[in-house]
């Protein structure tokens, strides 16, 4: 029983990682009603840009606040520059559009800095909470975060203009024209917002897991999961979603036989998919019900 | 006719890829002036709404106050004053019936004419402020329709597109919907051009009608006019 | 992702008006391309034949995600899967059990059909996006199942198994790779014809129908449920196929060769060459095979970058895939010659 609740709240640290990251995840998809395949490696990006920009003697919150600012601008970029000319394709066209874009992200990072594994400063430093060891101050201050994210989140789209412009935007793009609403920069908005996020969450993780350009990969499935888990329609579920993919993982890892640091990711996988062959719009999503 | 009309389409011809639907459309409405546009399904009334508010590919000339409207993006086009009321309604079925409003009216920046705007539109539809915290899915089809006028008013307009508004409505409400559209154009000066394929109704509310069939013109005048027409009457009002 | 059945329909159904309007164009371009296939051996390198013959395998792979994804509307990022275990059971026959190499065929083919079935059966639930996510996981689970501890005498572990390529059978004057080049032509040429008499049948209809509007199917009396998971079968089977042919044509299996890349390389391929079209499969495997290589050659150190810009500007060129390219430069001259 001890040893459940342990790897319960270890999960939960954990987790703390995948919130993040699912969170920047369902704010693009509420934005653009794609799935940006992408964001992890925007997101580890722009964590070598904070990086380059300390080792170049910025003090960490200045570094950090450039590297949001620059992130949400190289997000309204991407997609104004990128995305505006094929917003007529197919859905599957933009999907290797986004394959593409990790492509170059990830090999660009890799010749930029190259693939050696660096170490990343946290500013909650790494005193021990919780006894043995199971989460950190820097876990607890990666959660606070990403709490403190949230709450911004939902007060921008609930209680502001541009918020319910950007919602409105998503929802019904050609009643939202036909309402004056510039669609096409409430779309290069919500990828610059998704950006910022990314940034902060890479931010958050890589003194966790150490910084090189591959350190997004596994993360980026399970920020994938957490947020489908949760349902692809509310942020908050993504939150939840993700410290419950964090959970699962830890607890098939500790549990179950056979199964190694890899096999874990493929059975935190298949949980997931469980899950939602049971609830397939995600424990927080809406329903749609079609009408004949 | 020498005043000027608020808008008038001439040679107006619209596509759908390679197809071509409208084959030289001369169409105007007047200042304060309801316009109907009648015609059996798929004779192309709806795509001639759409093509004024900038959502198909045209040729010929479309003139908003002498404006030429032609190659204007669908926002902007809203932007100059002409709000479209789409088929179905175009609901923001998650957002609640007030956000419903205040997406209307996002064009526009003067926060105390909004909330009075949004105080008039339930003056008009008091079945909406009493819904006003609803999700808008959640409304009747006639609410739906009221919302989308009253959405549509929240862009402060000077001419408005309905596409048959009264599809799908029961009879009292599209009694009580088409009272509303008469009072909105005779007190806030708001010009209309009506798609409908109801005809009597839509000859009872216009001042003028055009008549189209597989995207031409074949009749046009007062409707009073039409209305008294002996083959109007026999093929679309049925006696 | 709400726009994938719209355009999905709007592209099948001007490749198959398309297909009927070039019909005798490409019944011609179809022989005369197939007599020039025949007669490379003839005037090429053996190492290009044997790159020809990789990009027909990764065509007929590609034809097989695309009876799942371009003809049934089910999104599938995990095919990587179903080319894996069918180069495995080939490889397991034929090092194992001293099968002869082409009953290892219909074996991977039989095998991947039954564990795509069993796949799509769970997969009814799930659409779009989420399928998307529970295929690439199945895609993830691949390398460490084949490397895992229990499946080790099977499999070989992390090494693999190593395979003899067959010689050209009744003394025929060519070579491995040549004889494996026509080999595959045929079996290749079978599985499309399959392929096109499927889909233009009423079973094929029916698929489609599922595609564009599953609730329409369902109430004109099609059994949903059966032919989405009869056509996961089928797709698994051609990528299995495919797979088997693979591993021969390589003589090498390893856990490793059959990652999520693959699937993504798979999905990619089937976009480009043109989803819901069987002749773009073609341009697919040839795009599979040669572009990685072409990006490397441009620059050794950012081949991924030099690979992804390749992708964007083939997306921009051709948004619909080649194609919708082709269907739209036909559609261009179609007015001009009327």
């Amino acid at each position: 029983m001890e040893l459940l609740a342990h790897q319960v709240l270890a999960g939960f640290a954990t987790g703390g990682i995948y919130a993040c990251l699912a969170l920047a995840i369902v704010m693009i998809y509420q934005a653009i009603d794609h799935l940006n395949f992408a964001q992890g490696e925007m997101a580890m990006f722009s964590t070598f840009i904070a990086w380059q920009l300390m080792q170049w003697g910025i003090p960490y919150w200045v570094a950090l606040f450039v590297t949001i600012a620059v992130s949400f601008v190289a997000g309204v970029a991407i997609e104004r520059v990128l995305f505006r000319p094929i917003h007529d394709a197919p859905a599957l066209s933009h999907v290797v559009v986004f394959i593409a874009l990790f492509a170059i992200l990830n090999s660009l990072a890799g010749a930029i800095w190259d693939y050696n594994v660096k170490s990343f400063p946290t500013p909650f430093g790494s005193r021990s909470l919780l006894g043995d060891g199971l989460m950190s101050a820097h876990d607890a201050g990666m959660i606070g975060v990403t709490l403190f994210m949230l709450v911004m989140l939902y007060l921008f789209f609930r209680h502001t203009r541009v918020g319910l412009a950007m919602r409105a935007a998503a929802a019904n793009p050609e009643s939202a024209r036909l309402a004056g609403v510039r669609v096409g920069w409430m779309n290069a908005l919500g990828w610059g917002m998704a950006a910022a996020i990314g940034a902060v969450a890479g931010v958050m993780i890589a003194p966790v897991v150490f910084l090189d350009p591959n350190m997004m990969n596994s993360i980026l499935l399970y920020g994938f999961a957490g947020a489908v888990v949760g349902g692809l329609t509310s942020p908050g579920g993504a939150v939840v979603g993700g410290f419950a993919v964090g959970v699962i993982e830890n607890l098939a890892g500790t549990f179950i036989p056979y199964v190694g640091r890899e096999l874990k990711l493929t059975i935190a996988l298949f949980i997931i998919v469980a899950v939602l062959t049971v609830k397939p719009s995600g424990l927080f999503g809406r329903t749609v019900v079609s009408r004949v | 006719m020498t005043a000027a009309m608020l808008l008038e389409t001439v040679g107006l011809c619209a596509f759908y890829g390679a197809t071509q639907v409208l084959f030289g459309l001369d169409l105007a409405v007047a200042e304060g002036g309801v316009t109907t546009l009648l015609g059996a399904n798929g004779a192309g009334k709806t795509t001639t709404l759409r093509a004024i508010s900038g959502m198909v590919r045209v040729a010929g000339d479309i003139r908003f106050r002498g404006q030429s409207l032609a190659g204007q993006a669908i926002e902007d086009i809203a932007r100059l004053g002409i709000a479209h009321v789409p088929q179905g309604r175009g609901t923001f079925v998650r957002q609640t019936v007030e956000e419903n409003l205040e997406i209307g009216a996002m064009s526009r920046r003067d926060r105390a004419g909004i909330s009075a705007d949004i105080e008039r539109a339930y003056g008009y539809f008091p079945r909406l402020k009493e819904r006003r915290k609803q999700q808008a899915g959640t409304l009747s089809g006639g609410e739906q329709q009221m919302l989308a006028v009253a959405r549509a008013l929240m862009l402060r307009p000077q001419l408005m597109l309905l596409d048959e508004p009264s599809f799908g409505l029961a009879p009292l409400i599209v009694q009580e919907l088409f009272a509303i559209l008469r009072t909105l154009n005779r007190d806030e000066k708001v010009s209309m051009l009506l798609v409908e394929q109801n005809a009597s109704l839509a000859l009872e509310l216009a001042d003028r009608a055009f008549l189209i069939e597989t995207g031409q013109l074949v009749m046009s005048g007062a409707a009073h006019d039409l209305r008294s027409d002996e083959n109007i009457r026999r093929a679309y009002l049925g006696y | 992702m709400k726009q994938d059945t719209k355009t999905l329909t709007a592209q099948a159904t001007a490749g198959s008006i398309a297909d009927i309007s070039l019909t005798m164009w490409g019944r011609a371009i179809a022989v005369a391309g197939l007599i020039v296939a025949l007669l490379l051996p003839f005037v090429v390198k053996n190492f290009l034949i044997f790159q020809l013959t990789l990009a027909l395998i990764y065509a007929v792979a590609i034809l097989g995600l695309n009876l799942l994804t371009g003809f049934n509307g089910q999104f599938s990022l995990g095919h990587s899967a179903f080319y894996g275990i069918g180069a495995y059971t080939a490889a397991i026959l034929m090092d194992r059990a001293d099968v002869a190499y082409y009953w290892t065929l219909p074996a991977a083919g039989a095998v991947c059909f039954v564990v795509g079935f069993l796949f799509g059966l769970p997969a009814l639930r799930l659409h779009g996006i989420y399928l998307a996510l529970a295929t690439f996981a199945l895609a993830i689970a691949m390398p460490q199942l084949l490397k895992s501890t229990p499946l080790e005498p099977w499999t070989g572990g992390v090494q693999g198994i190593v395979i003899i390529k067959p010689e050209a059978p009744f003394g025929l004057p060519l070579n491995a790779d040549q004889w494996l080049y026509y080999f595959t032509i045929l079996v290749a040429a079978v599985m499309y014809a399959c392929a096109v008499n499927l889909v233009r049948s009423r079973t094929g209809r029916a698929i489609m129908a599922i595609r564009d509007n599953p609730i329409a199917a369902s109430a004109m009396g099609i059994d949903v449920a059966l032919y989405k998971s009869l056509t996961f079968g089928v797709s698994a089977l051609y990528t299995g196929v495919a797979g088997a042919l693979g591993a021969i044509a390589i003589q090498f299996v390893a856990p490793d060769s059959f990652t999520v890349n693959l699937a993504i390389a798979m999905f990619v391929g089937l976009v480009v060459g043109g989803v819901g079209s069987i002749p773009g499969t073609l341009f697919a495997g040839l795009f599979v095979l040669f572009v990685p290589n072409v990006a490397e050659q441009v620059s050794k150190g950012l081949a991924q970058a030099v690979y992804g810009v390749i992708l964007i500007m083939v997306i921009y060129v051709m948004p619909s895939g080649a194609a919708g390219f082709v269907r739209m430069i036909v559609g261009r001259m179609a007015r001009v010659w009327p």
